[in-house]
């Protein structure tokens, strides 16, 4: 057994190649039995990969992984999880149609021969949710759950599997602010037992909330390690880009000009056919932006969707720049004029097998621009996808590279290329930041801003409070499908803003 | 203790897209080796045969590309429509489409001048198989009917309307077996190359191995194809009319079906009979996925089938392994294939613990 000064987990000198791409290099990582330790850097700083590596899913090129004093192959997860270590990424393997109970229990030899023993393992699931405060009633079915919800059963998963050593892959992306805290609340519990814990996650504030300790990545080599309380999030981020990184955003006054948006009295149903829009009043106008605050879920998804001609509104009528926008068609969206950024970048605005030219003139192919005779002018869609590459500092292998091969925040660009190479009127950016590290972060918002000085009307829907707060000249709060309140940035409070998104008007 | 397993692997670069299909041909060719022995052939000697068979003779390196004629079209059919994910299974009843129409065209197609005859059933024969096609991608787009039942329930179809009009109007007067009045002359396809079947349905087959390349790299409609095949909500998302791509996919992927059907009836047949095609629709499917849905690589699986298809004729002429050797070559072409296409995203992993 380890003693309290051995490190429960010991990864040496580990190094991991894909094809070109060294996503780890010769990284060491401890982890010591009963602490939260963060492990902080941008996306593409090989977090993932590395714990991918202790989880077994990923095999080591070189180094070796201890855990508990002992050497471990790990060649698949199940012979990580035999060892006591589980892992929860950031997209969960829940089986939706299936309950609680059921996906606790999969794969697990729970009974007696061949017959199930549910009763006792739901004995069980009650006892370890009772002690650790994940309360979910295990007959519910996936599928009727939240993110939040989702989570606890990935953890009570873990937790059934006697897991010792938990890493969580961005536990807190999916997550609404509530949910946060009681996920934390959960963390800090598990730690108190003596496990241990390895958070992987990019966001600052939350690290330095949460953690004991904080390892960076950058560019798959460890850069710095801290103890949470002798460091700050100012230094975090300057080890995590490596350069002296102060978002600061500029804004210049501008009188809001003519209306670019305007939505009176929307109605709309989601996938389930319950209202989730109603009677849902709103005006953008020219160089002005917007924010829309909100829980997710409280149906910014399909607003966005209404107006990007992807969701046919029940009811209701959307101008825009004074013309009415025919619903449900994506064409008619773009014809009006409007920059679309979707917040699913990966399943809807973008083709990951098509290569980023081809990406980039998805929307604009059969204009005269690129297209006589329906045969498509190839010098011209090449320079221009070229012009756009360099613009926008899309980092890519080339023009014909495939799209998946990109990383999430070129991915961004290359979306947001598209929309704002035709000069929209209006933009609808929705969560344009979720999931980017602080560059390209600060990226976009530094584009939205030019949009906005060019004289485009901007819908931002964020949950991101710091980035609505940041950019916005004007936000409103939607809370079940309807404008709880809005305020000039100017006289706008956190807390009442924090207020209306819980559904209190105050 | 040794244990394998599979594992997900990094993308392949551009060679191995090429790599892939001739190293499943070779497989296929050395794993043939089995049934040739278990049939009692002489090996080197059953090889030497089937590829003197197909390439060997003037006459029979042509028999190679008359028999390569409709696996070319269909293949190109089905690989077409692949790449859109409409997934065509039907081009067998499309082929019989097509030859429906030029039989019933070239019977009695007396009346126009026989300059016009051909081009007419050409174009006829590529519209019946178009909107036969059309009809599933009709009932997919507006009433989300699965594509692969439907286009393969409407080949029986097809079969019966064919044979209940040979039975009936189509029959050949006094005949009283199932087969039509033969057509004429000038709706027969023109022999290009003296003493042997070359004839012009061969070069309008690689006309179309051109013209579909041609579509897919350089027009709009290609770019929106592919982009439709590889995330329809996101194609419509960006203002493709996805509905309409789905059609037209399906129109020119049954046409060219028809046309295969076309060139059988207008070729070498000359009147329709119920055994018109011995499978050259489902054989499209194998060859459109050995070729990997390029129009090229489907060229080139067209003549590994027809060399075997043809070669298999002489081989069992010369050694006595029966002709059905080929059938059993062209199915394990397929299970190599997809064996091997499994391996461009898979690799398997030797462990020892």
């Amino acid at each position: 057994m380890a003693n309290k000064d051995q490190p429960i987990v010991r990864m040496s000198s580990i190094t991991k190649r894909f094809l070109d791409i060294t996503a780890n290099k010769n990284v060491s990582f401890d982890l010591y039995s009963g602490e939260i330790c963060a492990l902080l850097g941008e996306n593409g700083a090989g977090k993932t990969t590395l714990m991918n590596i202790l989880f077994g899913y990923y095999t080591r090129d070189e180094g070796a992984i201890f855990i508990k004093g002992e050497k471990a192959d790990l060649s698949a997860p199940k012979d990580a999880i035999s060892r006591g270590v589980g892992m929860i990424h950031q997209h969960f393997a829940l089986v939706p149609s299936q309950t609680v109970l059921e996906n606790i229990i999969v794969g697990m030899d729970c009974g007696k021969g061949i017959f199930l023993d549910l009763k006792s393992a739901r004995q069980e699931v009650l006892a370890l949710q009772k002690r650790f405060g994940l309360e979910i009633d295990p007959a519910a079915k996936v599928w009727t759950l939240s993110m939040g919800e989702q989570q606890k059963v990935e953890i009570l998963k873990a937790l059934y599997r006697d897991v010792d050593i938990l890493i969580m892959d961005e536990p807190t992306a999916v997550l609404a602010p509530a949910e946060t805290a009681d996920l934390f609340h959960t963390l800090r519990s598990l730690v108190g037992e003596g496990r241990s814990i390895v958070l992987i996650s990019h966001k600052l504030n939350e690290v330095m909330e949460i953690s004991d300790r904080i390892v960076v990545l950058r560019n798959g080599q460890v850069v710095a390690e801290r103890k949470t309380a002798e460091t700050s999030t100012r230094e975090l981020a300057n080890l995590m880009v490596g350069r002296e990184l102060l978002e600061n955003i500029e804004k210049n006054e501008l009188p809001a000009g003519e209306p670019v948006l305007e939505i009176k009295g929307l109605n709309a149903l989601n996938d389930k056919n319950l209202p989730v829009l109603k009677n849902l009043d709103l005006i953008v106008r020219q160089n002005e932006i917007v924010g829309m605050a909100g829980i997710s879920g409280n149906g910014q998804r399909e607003l966005s969707e209404v107006l990007f001609g992807m969701r046919s509104p029940a009811d209701g009528c959307i101008e825009i720049s004074g013309k009415p926008l025919k619903s449900g068609s994506p064409t008619a969206a773009i014809k009006a004029d409007m920059g679309r950024i979707p917040e699913d970048r990966i399943d809807t605005g973008l083709l990951m097998d098509l290569s980023v030219e081809e990406n980039l003139i998805l929307e604009t192919h059969s204009s005269a621009d690129f297209q006589k005779y329906g045969l498509l002018k190839s010098q011209r869609i090449q320079r221009f996808s070229e012009e756009l590459i360099e613009k926008y500092r899309i980092m890519t292998a080339g023009r014909d590279a495939v799209t998946k091969s990109l990383s999430g925040g070129n991915l961004q660009k290359v979306m947001l290329a598209r929309e704002l190479a035709r000069k929209p009127a209006l933009i609808i950016a929705s969560q344009p930041t979720r999931g980017l590290d602080v560059g390209a972060m600060a990226y976009i918002h530094q584009r939205l801003l030019q949009e906005r000085e060019r004289g485009a009307g901007i819908l931002l829907i964020s949950e991101d409070l710091d980035e609505i707060f940041a950019l916005s000249d004007r936000i409103i709060v939607i809370f079940e499908g309807q404008i709880m309140g809005q305020a000039s940035v100017a006289t706008a409070s956190r807390e009442q803003i924090g207020l209306w998104m819980s559904g209190v008007k105050a | 203790m040794i244990r394998f397993r599979i594992v997900k692997r990094q993308p392949l670069s551009g060679w191995a897209k090429v790599a892939i299909p001739i190293g499943a041909i070779v497989v296929t060719l050395m794993l043939s080796a089995i049934p040739i022995l278990f049939a009692g052939g002489h090996l080197w000697k059953s090889y030497f045969y089937l590829f003197y068979g197909a390439l060997g003779t003037r006459y029979n390196l042509l028999e190679t590309f008359v028999k390569a004629s409709p696996l070319v079209l269909t293949g190109l059919a089905v690989a077409f429509a692949f790449r859109a994910k409409f997934w065509n299974i039907g081009a067998e009843g499309q082929l019989l489409a097509g030859a429906l129409t030029a039989t019933v065209l070239g019977v009695h197609l007396s009346a126009i001048p026989p300059a016009l005859v051909l081009p007419t059933i050409i174009i006829a024969g590529f519209l019946a198989g178009g909107i036969w096609a059309s009809i599933p991608a009709l009932l997919k787009t507006k009433l989300k009917v699965d594509d692969v039942v439907s286009t393969l329930l409407l080949n029986y179809v097809m079969i019966h309307i064919m044979g209940a009009l040979l039975f009936g109007p189509l029959q050949q007067p006094g005949s009283s077996w199932p087969r039509s009045s033969a057509i004429i002359e000038a709706a027969c396809y023109p022999i290009l190359l003296i003493r042997s079947r070359f004839h012009l349905g061969i070069l309008i087959s690689f006309l179309a191995v051109w013209i579909i390349w041609f579509i897919n790299k350089k027009t709009i409609f290609g770019y929106q194809s592919k982009a439709v095949g590889i995330n329809i909500r996101a194609a419509h998302f960006g203002g493709i009319n996805t509905t309409s791509v789905i059609l037209w996919t399906a129109l020119i992927s049954g046409g060219l079906a028809g046309l295969a059907g076309v060139g059988e009836l207008c070729a070498l047949q000359y009147r329709l009979i119920m055994d018109i095609s011995p499978g050259y629709g489902y054989s499209g499917i194998v060859i459109a996925m050995l070729g990997n849905l390029h129009p090229v690589g489907v060229l080139f699986s067209s003549l590994f089938f027809s060399v075997i298809i043809v070669g298999a004729q002489t081989m069992s002429r010369m050694t006595g392994v029966p002709t059905y050797i080929a059938e059993v070559i062209q199915g394990m072409a397929l299970m190599v294939m997809l064996i091997f296409l499994l391996f461009t995203e898979y690799k398997i992993r030797v462990m020892r613990r």
